[in-house]
């Protein structure tokens, strides 16, 4: 039995770890709220391009397919596979992080069971311990989001920037992205999702734009350009969802935290004051016999 | 007799309202769009967007920066990457 001064310490201990988890939860109740505005707010830009792409990009396969941007055709080959994996730079956000990193890993191992090389592009520090001890080596760059608050648009081109280089300089051929979709304050989902090469879904409505549209300059062209901004798009919708997912689960894992202090607390307060009246009556009895005895 | 004017960033929705023209700096030359402008797609060049809310109004000027714009039977879209 813990002595009493053991029992106030370990309850004092307790009741300041709760102030932290507290603190952190409405923290991360006021952030959710504007990450999950601005991830709104990024919709309509990225659906649109989306429809656009995907209108052009079928029409041009649907012709000759000649001459399209390799970020549409693909390298040709299917050996060496980039995967980007976007975490946060920040813990204490319950088991945000490895689901992410979980999904990576589930598909790195699909990956290497096939013969073809895996590597990492990483984005957000709180990945990079575990990729990189699972797959020591193979880290080819890391992304730092440290220095914003906010993902912003910049970040997204800067990475987009780069991983086209790398693509353009056969660097790999696939990139799959690994982001938490955000669907609730309670739910977020690991997702995976080819951004390059661009993947057209199937049934993309080819008549989403009519045969009469003109274009200025070209179709190629205009699909040119919007290639490289629809990666671009993608990673910041990718962030997005991934900042308003990091502060929904923090969220959620500070307010059971919350909840648990506050248990273990009453729990170690009922037994302080019980092992308080033991005490006391010990002393009682003591006090009392020694009356008796004279 | 509207045009409906449409001004995206991925920041956010930045423009959404019924003008009388807007002139788009395209990369091949400017551009005005009216209402029942014939379908048209075409990338943008830096500079500014020209807004006539009616005829012969002041036009009221937004800079744009990377883009691409869509005229279709909705409207005009036009998709930027900064704008303001």
């Amino acid at each position: 039995m813990a002595s009493l001064k053991e029992l106030k310490i370990r309850i004092g201990s307790v009741k300041s770890t709760q102030k932290i988890t507290k603190a952190k939860q409405m923290v991360a109740a006021a952030k959710l709220r504007k990450a999950q505005a601005a991830a709104e707010a990024a919709r309509p830009y990225s659906s649109r391009l989306e429809a656009v792409v995907a209108s052009l990009a079928s029409k041009i396969a649907g012709g000759s397919g000649e001459g399209a941007s390799p970020l549409l055709a693909g390298t040709g080959k299917d050996d060496v596979h980039l995967l980007v994996v976007a975490n946060s730079d920040r813990g204490l956000a319950g088991a945000f992080n490895a689901n992410i990193v979980k999904a990576a890993r589930a598909k790195a191992d699909e990956l290497i069971e096939q013969g073809k090389t895996v590597k990492f592009y990483l984005i957000g520090r709180k990945g990079r311990p575990v990729i990189n001890r699972m797959y020591p080596g193979q880290i080819v760059a890391q992304y730092d989001t440290t220095g914003a608050k906010q993902p912003g648009y910049d970040q997204a081109h800067a990475i987009a920037g780069e991983l086209t280089d790398m693509y353009l300089n056969g660097k790999f051929d696939v990139a799959h992205l690994f982001y938490s979709r955000f669907k609730s304050a309670l739910a977020q989902i690991p997702t995976e999702q080819q951004i390059i090469p661009v993947r057209i879904p199937a049934d993309a409505d080819r008549n989403a734009i009519a045969a009469t549209v003109e274009y200025e300059p070209s179709e190629e062209a205009i699909l040119d350009d919007l290639l490289p901004r629809n990666v671009a798009i993608q990673l910041f919708k990718a962030l997005l969802e991934n900042n308003a997912s990091e502060q929904g689960a923090s969220m959620t894992a500070m307010d059971n935290a919350t909840r648990n202090a506050g248990d273990l607390i009453n729990k170690l307060t009922i037994q302080y004051n019980r092992s308080r009246q033991a005490a006391i009556t010990t002393e009682l009895v003591e006090i009392i016999s020694g009356a008796e005895a004279l | 007799m509207a045009l409906h004017f449409e001004l995206v960033t991925p920041e956010k929705l930045f423009r959404s309202e019924d003008v009388y023209q807007v002139v788009v700096p395209g990369t091949d030359g400017d551009f005005g769009v009216l209402e029942g402008h014939a379908p048209f797609m075409s990338t943008v060049r830096d500079g500014s967007i020209q807004i006539y809310a009616t005829a012969g109004s002041t036009p009221e000027i937004i800079p744009v920066e990377g883009g691409f714009a869509e005229v279709n039977e909705k409207g005009l879209t036009v998709l930027a990457e900064k704008a303001g």
